[in-house]
């Protein structure tokens, strides 16, 4: 059963088949005895992020390490800058306040060289192929130097508690999306605890996958924020930027924070689809809602302790209006329900940040079996549902130089009714793990640049690796677990 | 050795060299130590007290390296590599001169007031509120902070003002502290609607000569050193260290300095009881009314 990439990504992968075109640098393939050196069909999933914004630090002349634990993870006070709108609240927020040539625009890249391998890869034993190739398992590796995607952020205050985000990002090959736009409403009726944001945003995660200290392609991404359990045609991803409107309250000191969204129920898709680029399925015309809530604790030396819940109600189409005796679709309907629930902590305890998140996922039977909604479902027809979490550690060495690590582990609890029967009950199960360092050699208030050394694998039972593994295909066999390796060094800067 | 391996090593050796790097001169942003000739607190042994909570300034040495130093500066002396591109300039620590005290002009002030300055954060200024910090990191930060004048070693705060109850708000209260404005030449700098543009404002300077502007009274809902009426009270009775503005202690009873305060509120865009009761005194009694500057006697 060919892995089913959520709907944001299958652009992205066709774009970099195309990529491949013009790899030039060979891979270096160790295949089972017999087989020789082959071109790797290198597909890296670029990582679609937000990050710190420099210009804030330029408007407001603080330094880096004042918003972010390490940028471009927020610490309380960058929680409590964001929750007010990107305003510090000392009546110097409006634009009016700052020298005309100051514009609120930043630039993230990273230059890069990076190693992938996956083992289990279906490959030709003769390179090229041909009457006497036949497709063996192996494995491949594909290393160099390379770039990220762009991002090209503007944002900030419109006036006193408007605010807006604005953020073209690019793919490395410069192919361009909105990755989030909106405008928000800020300490409506002087309350902190009534702001309204409109447009294409990142969900209120306690843990935020835009944020994050990851850049590898294998742990540049949280596994469980775009699981989706095989066969099911649900393509929703909790990493996943979303397009609607959202109302979210603070108290001051952003301890207690809540939010509440409805969403459009097409993974922040523009123009009615599915996706933010072309090509895309039409969307339905329903809405899905996303709740939110986390309190601090003070921990006294330790720090301050968080913990937050959680939940996701959605629905999804399961046939479509069409037309062109049915080759075209034009809306989608018939939805279905599936959900999202989870909790997360950020804990500190001293230089030491804890970053635990346990999430719970189903999806309606009829998702799983790709079956309209119009159509009984056959009895016994199981919902697909997962579980997992990771955790997560920083150590501070101080304010420059911060040493990552993170294991996630995500079981598939009930197959799709595609699957069942066809492949293991382990099948698409995900165990990942990372390793690394962020180093800042300059940290000012003007721009930022971080020396960022990554180790990332993760092991996935008889799918390509949700995170890119250099070929982007699955194993031969369903019960083949791929082990997908990432060396990341690079140095990730923003001005 | 093939490729791959040949680039794993670079790599992993490229990385052993930055981190070697990192804890050394390729750093930049150290909090240096304040001279130990000069006789300032230890930085080992300095503490604050607030309350229940005792800081100390190790431990905030490390909270000044991330949150104070691009301001502040490294040497504490308000010299930060941003001090250039801000107004009003950064506080320099090594004077031990702090503008919002509860103790008299000239005496150091309390942990307390130098913990809720942070707290606080100053208004029309780039100094936040660092309220999202927990409790101990502030009290950590004023411990610090200690450390860098040998004033802290040498001297006790002095002692706290005591603020009298509040004075009723009445139209006569109103109209006896706009006497004071007057007789008490405020509006020099501050002007004669309190709009910080009084014929000496242009002239001002804090006492680093760095020009500075008085209290513009009608925009903002928040005072440097606070928001309440026992705010403003404390403000002028202990003046504003480092800046022009003096301390009324010695000059004014303390009824007469809550009949200034009743009157600075009706100078503010806010909607407080002293500015109803001053818009509905106006709009009887125009033309009774007196200017405040220097051709007027004030009052009535």
């Amino acid at each position: 059963m060919p892995r089913k990439f959520p709907a944001c990504f299958r652009g992205l992968r066709l774009m970099l088949v195309s990529l491949l075109a013009v790899v030039t640098l060979p891979a270096v393939v160790s295949a089972p005895k017999g087989s020789s050196t082959t071109t790797a069909q290198a597909a890296p999933l670029p990582r679609i992020r937000l990050n710190a914004i420099p210009a804030f630090a330029r408007k407001y002349g603080l330094p880096c390490s004042a918003c972010h634990t390490a940028w471009p993870e927020l610490n309380n006070f960058g929680w409590v800058f964001r929750d007010n709108g990107y305003q510090l609240m000392n009546d110097r927020d409006s634009p009016i306040w700052q020298n005309p040539s100051y514009f609120p625009i930043s630039f993230r890249i990273t230059p890069n060289w990076h190693r992938e391998t996956a083992d289990h890869q279906p490959i030709d034993s003769i390179p090229g192929g041909g009457p006497a190739s036949e497709t063996i398992s192996g494995k491949v590796t594909q290393a160099g130097f390379d770039l990220s995607g762009m991002d090209l952020w503007s944002a900030g205050t419109l006036y006193k508690n408007i605010s807006f985000q604005l953020l073209p990002s690019s793919d490395p090959t410069a192919v361009w999306h909105f990755e989030s736009a909106w405008v928000r409403f800020d300490n409506l009726h002087n309350s902190s605890w009534l702001n309204l944001k409109f447009g294409r945003f990142e969900l209120d995660n306690l843990i935020s996958e835009k944020r994050f200290l990851f850049l590898s392609n294998n742990g540049g991404i949280y596994q469980i924020y775009h699981f989706n359990v095989q066969g099911s045609t649900n393509n929703f991803g909790y990493g996943d930027n979303q397009i609607g409107v959202e109302l979210a309250g603070h108290s001051k000191n952003s301890y207690t924070r809540y939010s509440v969204a409805v969403l459009s129920s097409n993974e922040g898709g523009v123009n009615f689809t599915t996706d933010v680029l072309p090509g895309a399925p039409p969307a339905s015309r329903s809405y899905d809602v996303n709740l939110a809530f986390d309190q601090a604790f003070n921990g006294g030396s330790l720090g301050l302790e968080r913990l937050g819940a959680f939940a996701y109600i959605g629905q999804r189409p399961t046939y479509y209006e069409t037309t062109g005796d049915g080759s075209v679709p034009l809306v989608g309907l018939g939805n279905k329900p599936f959900y999202r629930v989870g909790f997360a902590g950020d804990l500190f305890l001293g230089k030491l940040e804890l970053l635990p998140l346990f999430m719970y996922g189903h999806d309606s039977a009829y998702l799983g079996a790709d079956l309209p909604s119009t159509s009984a479902l056959p009895p016994g027809t199981p919902s697909p549902a997962f579980a997992g979490g990771f955790i997560e550690a920083h150590y501070y060495v101080n304010p420059q130089l911060v040493f990552i690590g993170r294991f996630e582990k995500v079981n598939v609890l009930q197959q799709s009714a595609v699957n069942v029967g066809s492949v293991p009950g382990n099948y698409g199960d995900v165990t990942a793990y990372s390793i690394g360092y962020r180093w800042y050699p300059i940290m000012f208030s003007r721009a930022g640049l971080a020396f960022h050394n990554e180790y990332s694998i993760s092991k996935s039972i008889g799918i390509v690796p949700e995170s890119g593994d250099g070929t982007g295909l699955p194993p031969l066999f369903p019960t083949n677990g791929v082990w997908s390796s990432s060396l990341f060094i690079g140095f990730d800067f923003d001005f | 050795m093939t490729i791959k391996n040949l680039f794993v090593v670079f790599a992993l050796g490229f990385a052993g060299l930055f981190v070697a790097g990192a804890t050394s001169s390729f750093a930049q942003s150290h909090v240096n130590s304040p001279d130990p000739s000069l006789g300032t607190p230890n930085v080992a042994t300095e503490t604050s007290h607030i309350g229940n909570l005792t800081g100390h300034a190790e431990e905030g040495k490390h909270l000044y390296r991330r949150y104070c130093i691009g301001c502040h500066g490294p040497d504490g002396d308000g010299d930060g590599m941003n001090a250039q591109w801000i107004d009003p300039k950064p506080r320099d620590f090594t004077q031990a001169t702090f503008k919002c005290r509860s103790t008299p002009t000239g005496t150091l002030p309390l942990d307390q007031d130098l913990y809720n300055a942070i707290t606080r954060g100053f208004v029309n200024s780039n100094m936040p509120s660092w309220n999202p910090l927990t409790p101990q990191q502030r009290a950590d930060l004023v411990a610090f902070i200690k450390t860098w004048s040998p004033r802290w070693a040498k001297e006790q705060p002095g002692t706290a003002l005591q603020i009298p109850p509040e004075t009723p708000v009445t139209i006569d209260s109103i109209l006896h502290g706009r006497e004071l404005f007057q007789k008490m030449e405020c509006w020099k700098c501050h002007g004669p609607a309190g709009h910080g543009d009084g014929p000496s404002a242009a002239t001002l300077t804090d006492s680093k000569d760095n020009p500075i502007r008085p209290y513009n009274f009608s925009t903002g809902t928040r005072f440097k050193c606070g928001e309440t009426n026992q705010d403003v009270y404390r403000i002028f009775m202990t003046g504003v260290d480092g800046t022009p503005m003096p301390s009324f202690a010695d000059v004014i009873k303390p009824a007469d300095a809550w009949d200034l305060v009743h009157f600075l509120r009706t100078l503010q865009d806010m909607d407080t009881k002293e500015a109803e009761l001053w818009k509905t005194y106006v709009a009887a009694h125009r033309a009774d009314i007196k200017p405040i500057g220097p051709d007027a006697a004030g009052g009535q």
